[in-house]
């Protein structure tokens, strides 16, 4: 063979290889870095989306929405809209008032929380601005959206309630009767007076979380039909298996008799971790109209409505010694709930009640915070959930208290740390972290970043007096997730719980079915679990389909968010095939005519040991379902189920650094360069982790530099478009330079913790610290996010600092 | 997209379309790439009666040197613009503003002549036709008739077509020799609409011999520092004589959307150092918002942009003049 064709043949190797870099050396597919089975079909687009669906008769839904933040409806008119041509039906909230309910609220935080009527549609009341207030049903998309100009509702205008800090205040409007306060949550550990009494360094700071707007690439969509009996929800949801549960409660069609599916979904970042006001209202429309029914929202729609995140007012203090060890910490945030409280919006300031120590070693802790209503779109999960706002006080206050006592601040988190050799570790906040490396990742990243030069560069561009400076940032973060406990979920008063459910099933022709009740959304779950399963199980990776997002097809689970799949759906997977591979010994020794004792087990094949009689699992497989030959009592098919709940949560943790320029004549900022080292454990798929570590960092950055949502005086947002809303592109960004230090989790056997949040959450504070490290000599001391050019130009000015 | 109901008439021919044009009265609008027109037709803020579709109209397309100005036919798509050496080599301003439009899907739909002709002074173009003088054909039922770029823009989204109006093409004056360019665009993200813009055209002198660079005339448009593009008159009055070789800037950043080398990124090193104290350029160039309203929106505020106005300007000055 010649040298070329050996090239040609390479090529075409690699053109068929699933695989990206080396195979792990193990030959283990477990840490082998496989291309995404799913990716064809999602890149495509051959595949099911939900506005993709097309049924007989099938009518299109638009809804009319609020214009005005607060107002009381005095009329509604829709009669010329219903006779508009194609128009089947117009209805307002009056039309569904006895029957469309309450949108849920499953995590009342406190035994007084406030939780309002939430109607789907608005009745007599609209409390924020693209509120549903009238739909529309018509033969196409076109004439429902033409016939929503025709609608005429009336208006009383009433004041709208904006700013959390005036909510509060007596005797200003309110947005619900019983007032703007929703509850207010409190914690606290050992002697919060003592450690601030007398403490050498006490810093404060305010910090604002600015509102954020989720943008996953799929905007929501859903498609309602029935057959006069049973119901079938197809949903862009991350939560099909919460979703029936709660639909089935709000519109009494009884649990049985409700399928939700969640084909292929297009991104959700917790945006889709909700139960919407479209989903209860289209299942409605159908029991009503005998006819199926779609909506898909418009990208200026979803900015109104998709749920927004953060939006939280930070009162943060840190009570230090003066060689820097940290005493205690004070955190009084107030947390923007919006107009309403949807499925878990009060609980996301909460989890991250847990986080505001951080990494770090305290005497004592003190946490309140009070949810408040406005006028706006209710907030709710987005990727990190009240853990980036946490990391992002610690982390930013843990700069401030290095700039205080003029300490590097790397050194002041040595000091403060959690050290490898005292895990596992109980912090102030009650949990206990159960590995981790700090001094590993951190080194890591300093040597990759190359810290020591670019801080004489640093110190080079001050003393020149160069129009550009140059900031350097830390994150050295934790966080908590693999959510969750169900336990601990219960003692936070969450309304259901934590665990995940696994089915695992052999073919008679030896594939195998894995069934997870783990909803992804562009996750790669069919990858990571097939690689899960080959290992397990000895079978090839080919041989796996993982089948998911359909109640009828995955009857039981908890669905998609809080980087949960891997830690908590994963090990189901492995617990189901170990249940499989047991049922499959004891055959095997049967047809073996050996002890189940003496087989062994070993890339795919159980053998007698010390013999080379053996027997595959395929071959156990068909024996198992022809059933002819099977041991008393043991039951025909190989397949088994399986159900994990954590006795833990899992935290991954990291140091991020960044290097960013500033450009004082402008306030532009540029990152020069970006170091991430994360641990989260033991890696199923490198590529995987790679792809959710660059994201997050893309989305964490996003809100240090560019999103944010913005409403006028009036309580309009204007930021309804992606021209006003910056989502940063990839042009927008720096390469990454990311790595992995590996400290496997001891809560779960797969030793894995987590990554869909953990450049989220690492990323932000990063940033911010290198923009306002720039400033420093400027005496800026902050930067309020987004850090937009205008912002850091007016803190040079002094308008800020 | 979801746009409220109209008719669309594709002709086959300009006269065509100017006879339906005509006949459509005042609710018509003309589509060409789309790219402005279509984003208002899904929000809704636009009810076109009907939509004349010229976009495939070879007599509007293409670019062509004539004698004394490069010829641009409306329907050339800013990547053509960019792409074309006839462009390149004629007036490279607006290749090098035209590479900074959005993006490039925006950049192979967008055409030339329906940027300036939606009259948006957020737009990158119509700074450059302000500060190169062009000349705009329009077309009518009642014939062709030029206008002026100075009095093409009239406020903010008007310009000088009235209903009834296709702009054809625009003309470019050929400038000649000793000039340099460039287009200093300032924004957040590099799909992003400028906060500012800075387009700038010098002739320089000097440089053998010992004799000093100097600044001998400069064309200077700003982008969204008013309803309409303006010109940086007072700048232009002042710089002519000033030397170049004392007028420094450092920064490479330029907008959070450079993090990334992009269409906006902007040489910096080649710029002689010298004191800033004393610095006469950069002194002029501080006056370039003199006389500008610029607008308020959720990206920057007047006072901002007025300062911005003046460290661009020079930036965007000693940048074309370094590449004469």
């Amino acid at each position: 063979m010649t040298e070329e064709l050996d090239a040609g043949l390479v090529a075409q190797k690699i053109a068929e290889s699933d695989m990206l870099g080396e195979p792990a050396p193990d030959r283990h597919e477990v840490g082998a870095a496989r291309r995404r089975k799913e990716d064809a079909r999602l890149v495509t687009g051959r595949t099911q989306w939900t506005d993709n669906i097309q049924l007989p008769g099938m009518l299109h839904v638009a809804f009319l929405r609020s214009p005005m933040a607060h107002a009381r409806i005095t009329g509604v008119d829709t009669s010329a809209a219903r006779s508009m041509p194609g128009v089947i039906a117009a209805f307002s909230g009056r039309d569904f008032a006895g029957e469309q309910g309450t949108l849920p609220c499953a995590w009342p935080v406190t035994e007084d929380i406030v939780i309002p009527d939430h109607p789907p549609m608005a009745v007599d009341e609209v409390r924020y601005a693209g509120e549903a207030v009238a739909c529309v049903v018509a033969t196409d998309r076109y004439k429902a959206n033409d016939a929503l100009e025709a609608i005429e509702i009336d208006y009383e205008p009433l004041p709208p309630v904006l700013d959390m800090t005036e909510a509060l205040k007596d005797g200003g409007p309110k947005v619900h009767e019983a007032g703007n306060r929703a509850y207010t949550w409190k914690y606290a550990e050992g002697d919060i007076d003592a450690a601030f009494r007398d403490a050498p360094v006490v810093i404060e700071r305010t910090f604002v979380q600015q509102r954020l707007i989720p943008t996953a690439m799929e905007p929501r969509a859903v498609v309602a039909q029935t057959d006069g009996d049973h119901f079938t929800l197809h949903s862009a949801t991350q939560i099909p298996h919460i979703l029936r549960i709660m639909l089935a409660q709000v519109t009494g069609i009884p649990e049985h008799k409700l399928r939700v599916v969640a084909p292929d979904v297009g991104g959700g970042f917790g945006s889709k971790l909700q139960v919407t006001a479209e989903e209860v209202l289209l299942l409605l429309l159908t029991r009503r109209l005998g006819k199926p029914v779609k909506w898909t929202e418009s990208r200026s729609e979803g900015n109104l409505t998709v749920h927004h995140g953060r939006d939280q007012l930070q009162r943060v203090s840190l009570a230090a010694d003066a060689d820097g060890r940290l005493r205690g910490m004070r955190v009084d945030l107030l947390a923007d709930m919006g107009a309403y409280l949807m499925l878990v919006t009060p609980g996301i300031p909460i989890l991250g009640a847990f986080m505001y120590n951080g990494i770090y070693k305290m005497d004592a802790y003190d946490f309140t915070c009070t949810g408040v209503f406005t006028t706006k779109m209710p907030t709710d999960a987005y990727r990190g959930a009240g853990r980036p706002e946490a990391t992002f006080a610690v982390e930013r206050l843990m700069d401030e208290l290095a700039a205080e006592l003029s300490l590097d601040p790397i050194e002041v988190r040595r000091r403060n740390w959690i050290t490898h050799e005292e895990f596992p570790y109980t912090t102030i906040a009650g949990l206990t972290y159960d590995s981790g490396n700090y001094e590993a990742a951190t080194d890591r990243a300093l040597a990759l970043f190359g810290y020591d030069k670019l801080r004489a560069e640093q110190v080079d561009r001050r003393d020149r007096g160069d129009p550009v400076q140059l900031g350097i940032g830390v994150s050295t973060f934790t966080e908590m997730c693999g959510l969750a406990p169900s336990r601990v979920l219960g003692s936070l008063s969450y309304g259901a719980g934590g665990w995940e459910h696994a089915s695992v099933r052999m073919l008679p022709t030896g594939r195998v079915e894995v069934v997870t009740g783990a909803s992804p959304h562009g996750q790669g779950h069919e990858t990571a679990w097939s690689q899960i399963v080959a290992d397990a199980l000895g079978v090839p990776f080919e041989d796996v389909s993982v089948l998911h997002g359909d109640t009828a097809i995955s009857h039981k689970g908890m669905d998609t968010y809080g980087s949960r799949s891997l830690a908590v759906g994963g090990v189901a997977v492995v617990q189901a095939c170990e249940k499989v591979k047991d049922k499959a010994r004891h055959i095997a020794a049967h047809l073996l005519e050996a002890s189940a004792d003496d087989v062994e087990f070993d890339g795919g094949r159980f053998k007698v040991r010390g013999t080379d009689a053996g027997k595959t699992i395929q071959e156990i497989a068909l024996a198992a379902f022809a059933a002819h030959d099977l041991p008393d009592g043991v039951e025909p098919s190989l397949d088994s189920d399986a159900t994990f709940d954590p006795e833990n949560f899992s935290f991954p943790h990291g140091t991020h650094l960044c290097a960013i320029e500033v450009d004082t004549e402008t306030g532009a900022t540029k990152i020069r360069s970006y170091v991430a080292v994360d641990d989260v454990g033991k890696v199923v798929n490198p590529l995987i982790v790679e792809g959710q570590v660059h994201g997050g960092l893309a989305q964490g950055i996003a809100q240090a530099l560019f999103e944010e949502a913005v409403y006028d005086a009036e309580g309009n947002l204007l930021t309804t478009t992606m021209a006003d809303y910056l989502v940063p592109s990839a042009a927008d960004l720096p390469d990454f330079i990311t790595e992995r230090t590996e400290t496997p989790a001891t809560s779960n056997p797969l030793g894995v913790k987590g990554v869909g949040e953990a450049g989220t959450i690492a990323s932000t504070p990063a940033v911010v610290n290198a923009i306002v490290d720039a400033l420093r000599p400027y005496g800026v001391n902050d930067v309020p996010m987004p850090c937009t050019p205008e912002r850091v130009w007016r803190a040079l000015q002094g308008g800020t600092s | 997209m979801i746009p409220a109901p109209f008719d669309y008439v594709r002709p086959s021919s300009l006269d065509e379309a100017v006879s339906v044009l005509a006949d459509a009265g005042e609710d018509a609008k003309v589509l060409s790439g789309g790219q402005s027109l279509l984003p208002l037709l899904r929000l809704r803020l636009a009810y076109p009666s009907v939509l004349v579709d010229v976009g495939r109209l070879a007599e509007l397309h293409g670019v062509r040197d004539e004698d004394g100005h490069v010829l641009i036919g409306a329907t050339t798509t800013h990547d053509e613009v960019v792409r074309s050496p006839i462009v390149n080599a004629e007036c490279p301003l607006l290749a090098l503003a035209a590479a900074t439009v959005a993006d490039p899907a925006v950049r192979h739909r967008g055409t030339f002549g329906g940027s300036l002709a939606h009259g948006d002074p957020a737009g990158d173009l119509p700074a450059v036709a302000l500060a190169l003088d062009m000349e705009f054909l329009v077309h009518s039922a009642s014939g062709e008739r030029v206008v002026a770029a100075r009095d093409f823009f009239l406020d903010y989204l008007e310009t000088a077509l009235e209903p009834g109006d296709i702009l054809a093409a625009v003309r470019v004056p050929k400038l000649g020799e000793g000039w340099g360019f460039h287009y200093e665009k300032f924004h957040r993200t590099a799909q992003s609409w400028a906060i500012v813009g800075v387009a700038a055209a010098v002739r320089v002198s000097g440089g053998t011999g010992g004799e000093p660079r100097r600044v001998e005339e400069a064309r200077i448009g700003l982008t969204n520092m008013g309803p309409t593009p303006v010109r940086a008159t007072a700048v232009e009055t002042a710089v002519p004589g000033l030397e170049l070789n004392g007028s420094s800037y450092g920064p490479t950043a330029n907008g959070n959307g450079s993090n990334r080398t992009n269409g906006s990124g902007r040489p910096g090193a080649h710029c002689a150092d010298g004191a800033h104290a004393g610095d006469a350029l950069r002194q002029a160039a501080s006056a370039a918002a003199d006389g500008t309203s610029p607008p308020t929106d959720l990206h920057a505020t007047p006072d901002y942009r007025r300062h911005l106005a003046g460290v661009l300007t020079h930036r965007a000055l000693l940048t074309a003049a370094a590449t004469v």
